[in-house]
């Protein structure tokens, strides 16, 4: 920026490539170690759950988690497909490079590096691997400052397939954002893998509702939304879908989801667009400031 | 419930004894085989050709391991969802395939062909990847290399713990699991 009193630009200076040793040390974490709030919610879901069956599937969860963070190996095969939100200080000027290519070279790295699957085909019809998990799905946006917000979240495929958008009519309200979540929910049955996280995006346009969707399931669990309107409706969610009796892995039992987490967006005035983001328990998140 | 150990390759009449809900360990060869292994074997079968693996009395695991540290056998390995492979299930449960290991539902055509065929299919938990690995004691790729993730393992196990979600008889763990404890308001 220019002060206009003194004259001196003063922008802030950030190389590329400390894009690309954030993303490559950040994937490999987030794949090894489970983030500490999804533990405590299973050993309270573990307590909790009354189906032999879903009590020892929350057991083999923790037990399996202990051991990807001991041996330092990804906790899901599924490494994911990398999804990186980034907020740029509009006073940071990147030098060193394409800042996607080397957002994409941090993928690169650490994939290899961290024994972590690649799982990304190079096209959706013609279905080659590309063998090292790029290209990462990349969102970026622009706010005041000068740092840099990296978000990264390895997304697991099979809780990605059982996602859904659906543009609801204004009538359809409350009730009917909330009727096509537990049918969204209820349809996954144990294909996500339950105890699932569920991301809702209400508003926007198609695509909005998408991205928040996603970037719910990016809030820390557990923290409800600061609106008591909607973290209302993440409670009442919460309890409707636990009622579904899918139980973990789908074997039946009273502990389906962790937790409802919603984000909105003002929205037109012919449309209500809401969006239901899937994740296992893994949800795989980590945010660093650069 | 019971927790049975099986090896493998089964027989009909081992299969035959396994109940809805029954826990399994199990010892043996097992194979793995996702979408694109999936597609290729059934091409090959479509086209009347003989495929990579014999199936007659096998086990086919829905996964796609991580690569392995130096030193150790494979990297985390657990179930991909089957649903995704069902149109193929049938034709190689034709072929004398015993046992699929996966997560979540099977279509009607594959319970169908299951009871047809006698076999099973067995839920291992989607997620606990790292404590499935555990078991596997060799892996060698036998089919499809430039499948990456996707090729063919021939997987050496030792009490690889599943549960028999679909046994020979009809019977679904998934419907029974989610009927013993939903709420019937949950949907209105």
């Amino acid at each position: 920026m220019i002060d206009l009193t003194t004259g001196v630009f003063t922008v802030r200076k950030l190389d590329v490539a400390q894009l690309t040793q954030a993303v490559a040390e950040m994937v490999q974490k987030v794949n090894y170690e489970l983030d500490p709030n999804v533990l405590g919610s299973l050993r309270q879901a573990s307590a909790i759950e009354e189906s032999p069956y879903g009590k020892d599937v929350l057991e083999q969860l923790l037990q399996n988690a202990e051991i990807a963070k001991t041996e330092q190996v990804p906790i899901c095969q599924d490494t994911g497909f990398t999804v990186i939100f980034l907020e740029l200080g509009q006073e940071v000027y990147l030098t060193g490079g394409d800042a996607n290519e080397a957002l994409q070279e941090g993928v690169r790295l650490g994939y290899k590096s961290g024994y972590l699957r690649p799982s990304i085909v190079a096209d959706p019809l013609r279905r080659v691997n590309t063998n090292d998990n790029t290209p990462a799905v990349i969102h970026w946006q622009l706010v005041p400052g000068n740092n840099v917000r990296i978000t990264v979240m390895a997304k697991g495929g099979g809780s990605e397939n059982a996602s859904a958008v659906k543009m609801l009519k204004p009538a359809d309200g409350a009730a009917g954002v909330m009727d096509f979540v537990v049918e969204t929910v209820s349809q996954a049955g144990g294909n996500a893998c339950p105890p699932m996280l569920i991301g809702v995006g209400i508003g926007g346009t198609m695509e909005k509702a998408a991205a928040l969707a996603k970037k719910a399931l990016m809030r820390p669990l557990g923290q409800p939304h600061p609106d008591d309107y909607y973290s209302s409706m993440e409670r009442k969610l919460l309890e409707r879908l636990n009622r579904l009796g899918i139980g973990p892995a789908g074997l039946g039992g009273k502990i389906t989801v962790l937790a409802v987490q919603i984000e909105t967006f003002p929205t037109h005035i012919a449309g209500l667009p809401v969006a239901v983001n899937l994740n296992c328990h893994a949800a795989r998140h980590l945010t660093r400031v650069l | 419930m019971t927790e049975i150990k099986l090896s493998v390759p089964l027989t009909t009449a081992d299969v035959l004894r396994l109940k809805v809900g029954d826990r399994l360990l199990l010892s043996g060869v097992v194979y793995t085989a996702r979408d694109a292994a999936h597609k290729k074997l059934a091409q090959l079968l479509l086209q009347g050709e003989k495929l990579p693996i014999q199936l007659a009395g096998q086990i086919i695991y829905y996964a796609g391991p991580a690569p392995a540290r130096p030193g150790r056998v494979i990297g985390p390995i657990g179930p991909t969802t089957s649903g995704r492979m069902d149109v193929y299930t049938p034709m190689l449960l034709e072929q004398g395939l015993k046992a699929c290991i996966g997560k979540g539902a099977r279509s009607m055509e594959v319970r169908e062909a299951l009871c047809k065929y006698k076999a099973v299919y067995l839920g291992a938990t989607g997620g606990a990847a790292a404590l499935l690995a555990q078991t596997v004691q060799q892996a060698e790729v036998v089919a499809y290399p430039e499948l990456g993730p996707e090729a063919i393992y021939r997987l050496t196990v030792k009490d690889f713990p599943v549960i028999v979600i679909n046994d020979a008889f009809g019977n679904d763990l998934y419907e029974i699991g989610r009927e013993m404890y939903s709420c019937q308001t949950a949907l209105k």
